[in-house]
Formats: structure tokens, sequence, C-alpha cells
């Protein structure tokens, strides 16, 4: 998928960039944008750091677990496939709650974190398991309890109307995007058996995350 | 009374930071005896390789949508899809943001940024645009930091969920700004 949107937007970018005039904006898009990359992830460094440090002191004194355990009702129906008290749990909700407290610095190494955990689970190191997908999902349509600093400094008063349509409107869209994930990660486009081609060789991997198995 | 609760709110937001630096290791401390500072260093160590990792998916994507946002591609897109916004009654002034939110966070805030300064922050489009911009995530920065940071190249059903979501997003945000606000 990402394959074919990459090479899609460089084609259409190069195609319209050529018969707008634009070409020369295209390259320096290019080149600004390669720099900007190094930029944004050499400034993650101390902030991963931080967040990584005090994270893994949430883990040592059990609290990760503590959080795991409690909000697990809700949990185990969006990733059946992570067993219960498992690190990644924790880290997934910590992400959630530094989502929804509109506090994206902390947010960013918390979903990192969520993100290594849920990939010692996954039988594919190479391809999204389901609880990878579903995570992302709900991260990217991001439930926020408070308005982001920046919106609030452009908007000054009215940011209060606002505030109740962003929760509301971010609620409709994380509703979608649970429904979409569980009803995409069934159909033949995207489920996860090899059912499709060498059906014979895939029946050992697919057996963990099977639908209604038997890890609840 | 919504005022009060959202300046609360944001007030609150302030301690939040502070609280977890101080209050984490605090408990960790003093309920389970954790040696804190060499635990906190431990993890801290996994800063730069995370960081280090995700380069290079980083500059994939964000070339890529640098590009085509150079291109000029998003206005041809705008041109063709005006008969059917129209149709469904979406403001045209809020399509530029709703296209540019999944692929930059920084060049949806720019045009938040035009939106308030050409209507005013009254206006309804600014109110649109900005329950837009607060309800939605840079999608495929996003995808390409997670799925980077452990290495996964085959993504599934991540992208079209996530945009699809986006477009609930943006479209509930526009319904119900002219429902509550209008």
């Amino acid at each position: 998928m990402l394959n074919y949107i990459w090479m899609g937007m460089i084609l259409i970018a190069v195609v319209v960039g050529t018969l707008t005039g634009r070409i020369d904006q295209v390259t320096q898009a290019a080149i600004d944008m390669a720099k900007l990359s190094v930029e944004i992830a050499i400034g993650l460094v101390g902030i991963m750091a931080l967040w990584l440090g005090i994270m893994k002191i949430a883990e040592a004194s059990g609290l990760i677990r503590i959080i795991a355990k409690l909000l697990r009702p809700i949990t185990i129906r969006l990733f059946p496939d992570v067993p219960d008290d498992h690190p990644a749990i924790g880290s997934i909700v910590l992400n959630m709650s530094a989502n929804m407290l509109g506090l994206g610095n902390a947010a960013t190494p918390l979903g990192l974190k969520a993100m290594e955990e849920l990939q010692e689970l996954n039988p594919d190191k190479k391809t999204a398991s389901n609880a990878m997908v579903m995570f992302l999902a709900i991260n990217t349509s991001s439930v926020q309890l408070i308005l982001p600093a920046t919106v609030v400094a452009l908007m000054g008063i009215v940011s209060s109307q606002i505030f109740i349509t962003t929760i509301l409107a971010t609620l409709c869209s994380t509703i979608a995007a649970i429904v979409i994930v569980k009803v995409l990660e069934k159909t033949k486009w995207f489920a996860l058996a090899p059912a499709t081609e060498g059906a014979a060789s895939g029946d050992e991997a697919r057996s963990p995350d099977d639908g209604e198995g038997g890890d609840r | 009374m919504i005022e009060s609760f959202t300046d609360g709110l944001n007030e609150l937001a302030r301690y939040i930071i502070p609280a977890l630096i101080f209050g984490i290791p605090l408990y960790a401390m003093a309920a389970r005896r954790v040696k804190v500072y060499e635990v906190f260093v431990e993890g801290a160590k996994d800063g730069f390789t995370i960081a280090v990792r995700i380069i290079p998916y980083l500059v994939a994507i964000l070339v890529a949508v640098g590009m085509f946002r150079a291109s000029g591609a998003l206005e041809v897109l705008l041109n063709l899809l005006a008969p059917f916004l129209n149709f469904i009654g979406f403001p045209p002034e809020n399509l530029p943001l709703a296209l540019m939110r999944p692929l930059s966070g920084s060049g949806s805030l720019g045009l938040l940024t035009d939106l308030v300064n050409e209507y005013g922050a009254d206006s309804m489009q600014a109110k649109i645009g900005a329950t837009m911009f607060g309800s939605s995530e840079t999608t495929f920065y996003v995808l390409a930091v997670y799925f980077g940071s452990v290495g996964v190249m085959r993504s599934r059903h991540a992208v079209p969920a996530g945009l699809f979501a986006d477009a609930v997003g943006a479209i509930s945000a526009v319904y119900l700004c002219q429902w509550l606000l209008g």
C-alpha cells in the first residue's frame, strides 16, 4: 500500500509540477524536506530519552502493569491478540492518555515504546499486526480533551466554542477508525492469513490471531 | 460555564508533565524502592537509537509529501472535488485544510492561520478549520514514524483506515460546527 502511495505522490508531484511550471519548487521541496526529516529526528532524541527514562521507572515500579490491568475490559476488545498484563497495553494506554491531554511531546516516545512491545508479539516482523494497525488508527484519529496550544493561540476567546466540537469530531473519527479497522482486517485484501497465496504453508502462522481464538 | 471549564482544563494541563516527571519516580522510590536514577538512565539510553532509526522513513514520507505540496497538485485535486463538495454542503474554503491535515502538520497549521487571518477567528470557516485541525493527526507522519521505528514494511490496512477516519473527522467537523455554532 505505502509503495503505491509513495510512488503515486512523487509521480503526481513531478507531472503536475511540470505542467504548472513549478518543477523548481518541487526540487527544492525534496531537498528541504530531506533536511527537515533529520532535524525532526535529532530533535526527538532528548525528549525521547526523557520519556523513555520516566517510562522505565514506571515499568520497574509496576505502575504500567496496574494501569494495564485497570483498563483491560476496554483494551481486550480493541487488542484481543495482546495477552493480559503485557507491557504493551500499559504503553498504549499511556500514549492515548498523553494524546488526549494534548501532550504531543510525551505521546510520541510512549507510542514508539508501545510499537516496540507490539513488535515482540508480532510473528511476522515485516508486516503490521492487527494490534499495531488498531493502535495506529486510534492514535491518528486522536481523541483530544485539551485543545492543542497552537489552536488556542490562534483562536483566542473562540477556543472555548470549538472545544466541544473538537471533542465530538474526534469521537466520531475515532469510532470510525475502530470500526473500519475491525472490518478491513478481515477482508481478503488485508487479512493476515497467507491464505490467498500458499495456503498450505500458512497454517502455523495463522492461529494466533484468528478472531475468536483462545487467548481471551 | 463552558469557558471556565475549558480554561480549567487548559490550566490543569500545564501541571501534567511536571506531575508525571515528579510523581512516577516518587512512587517508584517510596513504594517500590526502585533505584530511580539508574533506571532512568537505563531507559533513556534507547532515545538516541530510536530517533536515528526513524530517519530513513521520515525522509521517504516527508520528501514525497513536500514534493506533492510544492507541485500544486492539491489545487488540482480541489478543482476535481468541487462539484461533489457542493453537493454534500462541504464549504470549499475548508477543503485545502482537510486534504492537507493527514499529510503535513506545519502545512495544515499554515492553512488554519490563513483561514483565521482571512475570515477572522469568529467566522464559521475558522471554527470549522480549528475543529478539523484539533480533532485529527498527521496520519502519514505518524504511520511513517511508528512503523519505521520497528521496521514494519507492510502496513496492510493502516493507510486506508487512517484516511477513512480522517475523512469522517473532517466531515463531522463541518456538520458539528454548522449545527452547534451556526
